[in-house]
């Protein structure tokens, strides 16, 4: 009977993607714990009688059973632990946001159950934070998005030359140099951002949300602008989502 | 692998959303042993349905002429609004017949990891239907999940300062699930019970 041994496993987990599956059914993509980047079928949860009610919906943390299978994993229980996707879907920029936070975690995580844990752990802290509304949902989802970078091995430099490694807040900005470049090395076609700008880069990237809850709007703008635009030279494909974050 | 026509058929009706190669097999083989002029119902049918059916150039509901049939109908009042995702929502919504209104079917809901923006939704074509002061209420009936919650939010902001009074179906309707799966009474009872947001 061993090779009809169901394999079962529980863990906790971030929902960052619901497609919809046949009649009733919806394939989750959850961001696990301990084991990475996981997709499973919820059997029947768009029927409103489904056991599992709101708690595989978008953006939510819970405490999730997998039941294994040979081509996909079914997800058994599921329990709520904080529904992060409520807080959101009042507020439309705070609702793309959380969208391109889940996106960028899933293209990170190329390989499904290849156990991420710093990454799991920055993406569940984003979203709280930006279901605590503390601070401006875009700060949250740059911060995430500089600090992920980071994880991937690929932040933009920007305390020393990205080139040369010359210490120093430098003024200029390449993407494809790596970030910030000091004046020997600066490329052609290398940004000026405003000095406002690449401080509050600095901020959001190293956590300082006293800088960064201060700074002004053009300076989050073109902050924004740095993200994105250093994000999608480093994936292969563009992300969806982040064209549609509002930032108004 | 089958030979010739029986494998084009499997692989045709594998390609059709929740039919696995197990069904389409199924399907195949008894299409195979099925009386023929049942076959052709079903194959005229399928012809028909991308010959006569279009969407409704008003609410962008599935039509057989330039209107849909409720479009069309005198007897539906104008004032009263009511935004839908699919066409299977306004057929849900009909069955309660709890609504004398009318409809605009958006074509899904905003879902940015789909890459699905407002612009991608029939948005600007539902603020110039609402641009002539006829319609008094807008009912939001998106689905009561995260997408059709956050597109109604989208749409409230959108519409509101325009002086319309906007409403959205009453809770009681299980968050997670698709419009088209609740029972009459119940979305019946959502419809009456609706809120102003
Ligand atoms: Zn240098
Ligand atoms: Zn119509």
């Amino acid at each position: 009977m061993t090779g009809f041994r169901t394999k079962l496993y529980r863990d906790d987990a971030v929902v960052l993607r619901c497609q919809k599956l046949g009649e009733s059914d919806r394939i989750i993509t959850l961001f696990t714990r301990r084991h990475g980047r996981v997709r499973a079928v919820a059997k029947g949860v768009r029927r409103t009688t489904s056991k599992f009610g709101a708690r595989l919906e978008p953006f939510g943390h819970v405490d999730v059973q997998i039941v294994e299978g040979r081509t996909l994993h079914v997800i058994g229980q599921v329990e709520g632990i904080d529904l992060f996707g409520k807080r959101f879907i009042e507020d439309y920029p705070r609702y793309t946001a959380a969208s391109a936070i889940a996106e960028t975690a899933e293209r990170l995580t190329p390989v499904e159950e290849e156990p991420a844990l710093r990454l799991y752990l920055l993406t569940l802290g984003a979203l709280r934070a930006l279901a605590g509304g503390e601070h401006a949902g875009t700060l949250v989802l740059d911060s995430y998005l500089l600090r992920a970078m980071g994880y991937a091995g690929w932040a933009p430099a920007l305390s020393a030359c990205a080139v040369c490694g010359t210490d120093g807040r430098h003024r200029a900005f390449s993407v494809p140099a790596g970030g910030c470049v000091c004046p020997d090395c600066r490329p052609p076609g290398a940004a000026h951002p405003a000095p406002a700008t690449l401080d509050l880069m600095a901020a959001l990237a190293e956590g300082d949300w006293r800088v960064a809850d201060a700074s002004d709007h053009s300076a989050r703008r073109e902050a924004s602008g740095l993200v994105a635009a250093h994000l999608q030279w480093h994936l292969e494909r563009a992300l969806r989502s982040l064209p549609l974050v509002d930032r108004s | 692998m089958y030979e010739g026509a029986i494998q084009d058929l499997i692989d045709e009706l594998g390609r059709l959303p929740g039919v696995g190669p197990k069904s389409a097999q199924r399907i195949a083989f008894h299409v195979l042993s099925a009386d023929p002029a049942d076959v052709k119902r079903l194959a005229a049918a399928l012809q028909r349905v991308k010959e006569l059916v279009r969407f409704c150039t008003t609410c962008f509901n599935v039509a057989e002429s330039e209107q849909c049939r409720i479009c069309r109908d005198p007897r539906r009042t104008g004032d009263v609004l009511c935004v839908v995702e699919e066409p299977k929502d306004v057929v849900a919504i009909e069955r309660t017949g709890e609504f004398r209104g009318r409809y605009h079917v958006l074509g899904g809901a905003i879902n940015p990891l789909e890459g699905i923006g407002p612009d991608n939704l029939r948005i600007r074509e539902l603020m110039a239907r609402l641009a002539d002061g006829t319609v008094k209420e807008l009912i939001l009936a998106t689905d009561p999940n995260t997408e059709g919650e956050a597109t109604a939010t989208y749409l409230a902001l959108l519409v509101k300062p325009m002086g319309i009074a906007v409403t959205r179906l009453a809770s009681g309707l299980p968050v997670g699930g698709d419009l088209e799966y609740a029972d009459e009474i119940t979305l019946g009872r959502a419809f009456e019970g609706r809120r102003a947001v």
